[in-house]
């Protein structure tokens, strides 16, 4: 079977070129001249892969001459091998780009796209007088978003995409405020100016709206929900995010590496580890020499992320119920959750382990002690969670609720590249950790839960059979825990190359894309929560349900806000 | 029935007392409100939540208040969906630029008296996000705020201190 590096080159042929500052090995990145960008799409999209992300990049001020990166010589074209090549756009008979010739270099706009454990970035350059790119929507359903996230955010438009609305601007922000530009000043306080939002609407008799949010009537974290309904029927719902935008994508530009850990950590509060792990794992791809973790620091790092995953998913599984009106649920696993959380505390110093990965290894050690009362902690959670797993399972009223509620088909779920348990519920067999293992997964293999039906309770149990599973993860890795150093020396990333890691946390897949300057300094770093995909099939699943169930069909996703907005 | 009739009797009351020393700062800066009217929240204590631009790590310890181990219901202080029946407005993270709005609005549609209590490092100054143009720092730049919990998330017990210490005051 061909691989989609072997595809890409047998398409695009020589106007294919690799970029040979992207790590770790197994990705690679293709520059292809912006006319063939949807046909490099078209062809990833014959070989079956999906869409993983799509970001942008401003690379005007990048390449500057330097005393410590002087012009090269004699060089006919600028590629993405030579660096430092200078301010100037040398046109290049490759890319076909800049054809006028003295033009700055403009943006870059990359592509990310998967099949099993092959991931491959396909990147297109556009000129800063024009800064456009062909639209992959009419491919990928799921670069709608992603597509006017970058004319948003940078500026940079997507030519044929159906929906010009900004997505996280919102549209009392100046219209030439574009926060991920390196001209864009990050202090300044922007002037509200008037706009309005249009949403998508319906008409006809007994049609009526339904506004949602911001503020919910729960704790949960801020969105707004457009429904259209017929009586108790939801005709179409649409979602306005961007409420947390913080600006997360540009704090990173302003901090070192060390403090950007800290910054991952708090993308998603509740997927803490999951996020600094894929970028210290992110930034380690791109440290010279190697910056490679210590194998008991690996280790840990696979503990943690368990852990998390276990925490998270009881306290869903008790939300889920919750929103069937089933409380009972909800007391006694939040119950459990807390003393995992508890146990968390005592033993690495933070309920929900904030700031306990680290660039080179893991910050906090285990000690025997420690071991076995995680051991003990783990044998009462796995007692108390099985009685509570058979009595969700044996609740005729509950059922009646969670089956065949918010449905989502696996031919929807496919075609929109959703990733982690709402893709498992819907017969995706994604898993980062087996299909990209690091260390401790490599011999401790987890066992994939996949089910077709695609509606709540699918989701749900998911959730019961991935908690049992990392139990007997978390049991391996303590077990046969190897001894030794947690943590490497740090090391920095090498200036101008780019790294990339794939993290599944409990929600699922997290990317992170990052981009040394030619100082060594952080010039881009693109986070993809899971969110970012998984918010679309929450508007496919709601179809044909009834507006009292959509809180019940939303908490069976529950999707961050946060690590959407950025 | 039987089955979970058996774990509510298992499980029995796992409420704990509320340790009085915690770790977290409470720093209450708000003395805005007479004691008397402060007295009349001290039975009962209605609080609408609103996040305005946190991480959801705050969300996960208020999310904690209601369980059964921290049980904040047994101080009369339970959670609201409308501003209108709410006596405190609690608020995470840093105020972002697209919630501004919405969190103004919320504490002006609350009756007075009322009190404001920001929660965690962001609340108080915007934490790791700092201000930006994205990002408006500590609710303290917003609306008024009677009292910070500190902490990056605060833990349960410090929330439920905080908030009856700035309901006794």
């Amino acid at each position: 079977m061909n691989t989609l590096k072997d595809i890409i080159i047998t398409t695009l042929k020589e106007d294919a070129v690799q970029d040979e500052h992207q790590y770790p090995a197994w990705v690679t990145t293709f520059i292809v001249p912006r006319s063939r960008f949807v046909e490099a799409a078209r062809a990833m999209k014959k070989a079956d892969a999906r869409l993983v992300a799509e970001w942008a990049t401003d690379e005007t001020l990048m390449h500057t001459p330097s005393p410590l990166n002087p012009l090269p010589q004699g060089e006919g074209k600028f590629d993405e091998q030579s660096r430092g090549t200078g301010a100037k756009f040398i046109p290049s008979p490759l890319t076909g780009e800049g054809q006028g010739g003295g033009e700055l270099r403009g943006f870059g706009i990359f592509a990310c796209f998967a099949k099993a454990s092959e991931y491959l970035i396909v990147k297109t350059n556009a000129p800063p007088d024009d800064p456009t790119f062909p639209t992959l929507t009419k491919k990928f359903p799921a670069s709608f978003r992603f597509e006017r996230q970058i004319q948003s955010l940078m500026g940079v438009n997507p030519t044929g995409h159906p929906d010009n609305r900004p997505w996280i601007k919102h549209e009392d922000w100046p219209k030439d405020a574009w926060p991920l530009r390196k001209a864009f000043d990050p202090s300044m306080y922007m002037e509200r100016v008037t706009g309005e939002y249009k949403f998508i609407r319906a008409e006809g008799i007994g049609v009526f709206e339904i506004p949602v949010g911001p503020v919910h009537a729960g704790i949960i974290e801020p969105g707004h929900f457009r429904f259209q309904a017929v009586g108790e029927d939801i005709l179409n719902l649409e979602k306005k995010l961007g409420y947390v935008h913080k600006g997360i994508e540009k704090r990173f530009e302003a901090l070192s590496w060390e403090e950007g850990v800290r910054l991952a950590g708090r993308v998603s509060g509740d997927t803490t580890v999951a996020h600094s792990l894929a970028y210290c794992m992110a930034v380690e791809a791109i440290t010279m020499p190697g910056c490679k973790p210590p194998e008991r620091g690996l280790w840990l790092r696979a503990l943690m992320l368990e852990r998390e995953r276990i925490a998270n998913h009881i306290g869903d599984i008790g939300g889920i119920c919750n929103d069937a009106a089933f409380a009972f649920l909800l007391y006694q696993l939040s119950r459990l959750r807390e003393i995992v959380l508890r146990t968390n505390y005592k033993l690495f110093g933070h309920r929900l382990m904030m700031d306990k990965v680290a660039i080179g290894g893991v910050s906090v050690d285990i000690t025997a002690d420690g071991i076995n009362e995680i051991l003990s902690e783990l044998n009462l959670i796995s007692d108390e969670f099985e009685r509570l797993a058979s009595i969700y399972d044996e609740n005729p009223s509950l059922e009646d609720r969670v089956r065949d509620a918010g449905v989502l088909a696996p031919d929807t779920a496919k075609e929109l590249g959703v990733v982690g348990i709402t893709a498992r519920a819907s017969g995706q067999p994604l898993d980062c950790r087996i299909q990209n293992p690091f260390p401790p997964y490599a011999v401790i293999v987890p066992r994939m839960t996949v089910l077709q039906a695609g509606d709540v309770h699918s989701r749900t149990w998911v959730r019961v059979e991935e908690v049992r599973e990392s139990i007997i993860v978390i049991r391996n890795i303590l077990t046969s825990l190897p001894s030794g150093e947690i943590k490497t020396g740090i090391k920095y990333p090498a200036p101008d190359t780019r790294g990339f890691a794939v993290v599944e946390g409990w929600r699922g897949e997290i990317v992170y894309w990052i981009q040394a300057g030619e100082k060594g300094e952080i010039n881009r770093c693109m986070v993809r929560d899971p969110s970012s995909v998984n918010w679309l099939a929450v508007e496919q699943a709601i179809h044909g349900n009834i507006v009292p169930d959509f809180p019940l069909c939303n908490k069976s996703f529950n999707q961050s806000y946060s690590g959407h907005d950025l | 029935m039987l089955r979970i009739l058996y774990q509510i009797f298992r499980t029995g009351i796992v409420t704990e007392p509320l340790p009085s020393e915690t770790e977290a700062e409470i720093e209450i800066v708000g003395a805005r409100l007479e004691k008397d009217i402060l007295k009349q929240f001290q039975r009962s204590l209605t609080i609408r939540f609103v996040d305005a631009g946190s991480c959801n790590g705050c969300e996960l310890e208020i999310h904690a208040l209601s369980n059964p181990i921290y049980n904040c219901e047994r101080f009369g202080i339970h959670f609201t969906a409308s501003p209108r029946f709410a006596d405190l407005l609690l608020v995470t993270g840093p105020v972002s630029k697209n919630m501004e709005i919405a969190l103004r609005r919320t504490y002006n549609a609350m009756p007075n008296p009322k009190l404001v209590v920001a929660v965690g490092d962001c609340g108080n100054n915007g934490g790791i996000f700092g201000t930006s143009y994205a990002s408006l720092g500590g609710v303290g730049n917003i609306i008024p705020v009677d009292a910070y919990v500190k902490g990056c998330p605060p833990n349960p017990a410090d929330l439920l201190n905080g908030i009856l210490k700035v309901v006794s005051m």
